[in-house]
């Protein structure tokens, strides 16, 4: 890949979401990407844990995901949802004990032979700056095998992206924010 | 609404009466020990800078006077990863889903809240200098006397029932944003003895790519409590601390209303462009 191009102005910083966005960001549906109607719906779900492995109950986590088709959809309506039109966007603040539940469906791969993943982005109090993640789904090992990040991974930190599927069909990813087993956190090109 | 007196999670009573009660063991930093840690780091950073470091321009994850970061931030490097399909795109937000009239914070109640009526008004921009147009801005924040409303926030300053200091906006085609609020007041938490956050006002933003993707805090100038405050104070570069402070501007200062703040907020740059001019080279 090329070099991307410097930035011509610098970014603002960021800083941390903080205990107290309970009236500004959670909205109704916020954690319904699909319907639970929907026959194709599954579960994602997990806890978020700190160094200690105690969970953290002030966290806010958003998904971002193509259809099942693989299709990158560009739809309003996230805001006010309608339980039919898929947005591809999701928000959710965990519970007391840490865990969190999505409803949406499994993303197709976006190109033939590609890795489906969901993005995932960490927000919390006394996380100063937002985390980037990707949620593997576990089913096609061999695009797996293909995938470029992945390869770049120790078989440990490649297995904290990759989430397991249970019996019942939901997606487990927990999120361990340091110390053992700690989830593998990304940067992109042109961050600053 | 809670008052800091109703429970439904089962959780203990809290109450005005033991708010001033802080945890023990949060509390046995003094604020000069505090400032102490803070600039040590500070020093630290302006020697490797000195010695050709390039200069930082977000804070860092891992801020020991911030003592809520100590167990909360990855211990390794974030990973590199060139941007696949689904990171190249946005989430789309529009009018369906914020009314215009969620940017004035001063009106969601039957009364007027009190305070200092503020507009805050700017522009969402890319790295590239691009506006951000169409996109959602999210802001919260407390109210004139330093308090949410949220049954987490014990400090024993008044609520106003004309404010709950929530708001959002869709960015315009100049990626423009405007927000009617009051102006928040300091207030004291729980991070050492005596620890007051800055005046600030959180925003959530989105960009044209889910990587740009931030939230932030925006806050006043002049400032006294700026030099105290470990989550400011995480961002080392100075430079780089003065883009989250908004400007005085009198034109967005309006006749016997309210007095108007500037702010510009800068996102990273987006990959789409480039990466898809790259694709067609082949």
């Amino acid at each position: 890949m090329a070099q991307a191009p410097e930035l011509k102005l610098v970014p603002t910083p960021g800083q941390t979401i903080g205990p107290f966005y309970g009236y500004a960001l959670p909205f109704e549906k916020d954690n319904e990407l699909a319907s639970q109607a929907n026959p194709n719906s599954v579960r994602l779900h997990g806890v978020i844990t700190d160094g200690n492995g105690e969970v953290i109950p002030d966290a806010l986590l958003e998904i971002w995901q193509a259809d099942e088709h693989g299709k990158v959809v560009s739809r309003d309506g996230s805001l006010v949802r309608d339980g039919y039109t898929f947005t591809g966007w999701g928000r959710v603040a965990v519970d007391n004990v840490g865990h969190y539940t999505f409803t949406t469906v499994n993303p197709g791969p976006t190109e033939e032979g590609k890795a489906p993943f969901i993005m995932l982005t960490v927000f919390a109090r006394g996380l100063l700056n937002r985390l980037f993640t990707r949620i593997y789904l576990p089913e096609d090992t061999k695009a797996l095998a293909n995938d470029p990040l992945l390869a770049s991974l120790s078989e440990a930190e490649r297995s904290t992206l990759i989430a397991t599927r249970e019996q019942d069909g939901s997606l487990r990813f927990d999120i361990r924010l340091q110390g053992e087993n700690e989830t593998v956190f990304l940067s992109y090109p042109r961050e600053s | 609404m809670s008052t800091g007196t109703t429970h439904q999670d089962g959780t203990e009573a809290e109450s005005f009466a033991n708010s001033h009660l802080l945890d023990p063991a949060a509390t046995t930093a003094s604020q000069d020990e505090i400032s102490g840690e803070i600039a040590d780091i500070h020093e630290a950073y302006r020697q490797e800078v000195l010695a050709g470091k390039k200069a930082e321009t977000q804070p860092r994850i891992d801020f020991a006077p911030y003592r809520s970061s100590l167990l909360r931030h990855p211990t390794k490097n974030l990973h590199h990863a060139d941007p696949e399909t689904i990171e190249l795109h946005s989430p789309a937000f529009g009018q369906r889903d914020v009314h215009a009239l969620e940017s004035d914070l001063t009106i969601q109640h039957n009364g007027e809240p009190i305070g200092e009526r503020i507009v805050v008004a700017g522009r969402v921009l890319d790295g590239d200098g691009r506006p951000v147009a169409g996109q959602l801005v999210e802001i919260w924040q407390a109210n004139a006397a330093g308090r949410y409303i949220h049954k987490r926030d014990q400090h024993p300053a008044p609520i106003d029932p004309n404010f709950t200091g929530v708001g959002r906006a869709i960015t315009g085609p100049n990626g423009e944003y405007s927000f009617t609020t009051i102006k928040p007041a300091p207030y004291p938490w729980k991070n050492h003895h005596n620890a007051w956050r800055p005046a600030h006002i959180h925003f959530s933003l989105f960009g044209t790519d889910f990587t740009q993707r931030m939230i932030t805090q925006m806050y006043f100038p002049g400032d006294p409590l700026f030099a105290l405050d470990p989550i400011y104070q995480s961002i080392t570069d100075a430079k780089a601390r003065d883009r989250l402070v908004a400007t005085y501007d009198h034109s967005l200062t309006s006749h016997e209303w309210a007095t108007g703040y500037n702010w510009d907020i800068v996102l990273t740059g987006s990959n789409r462009t480039w990466m898809e001019d790259e694709e067609g080279e082949h």
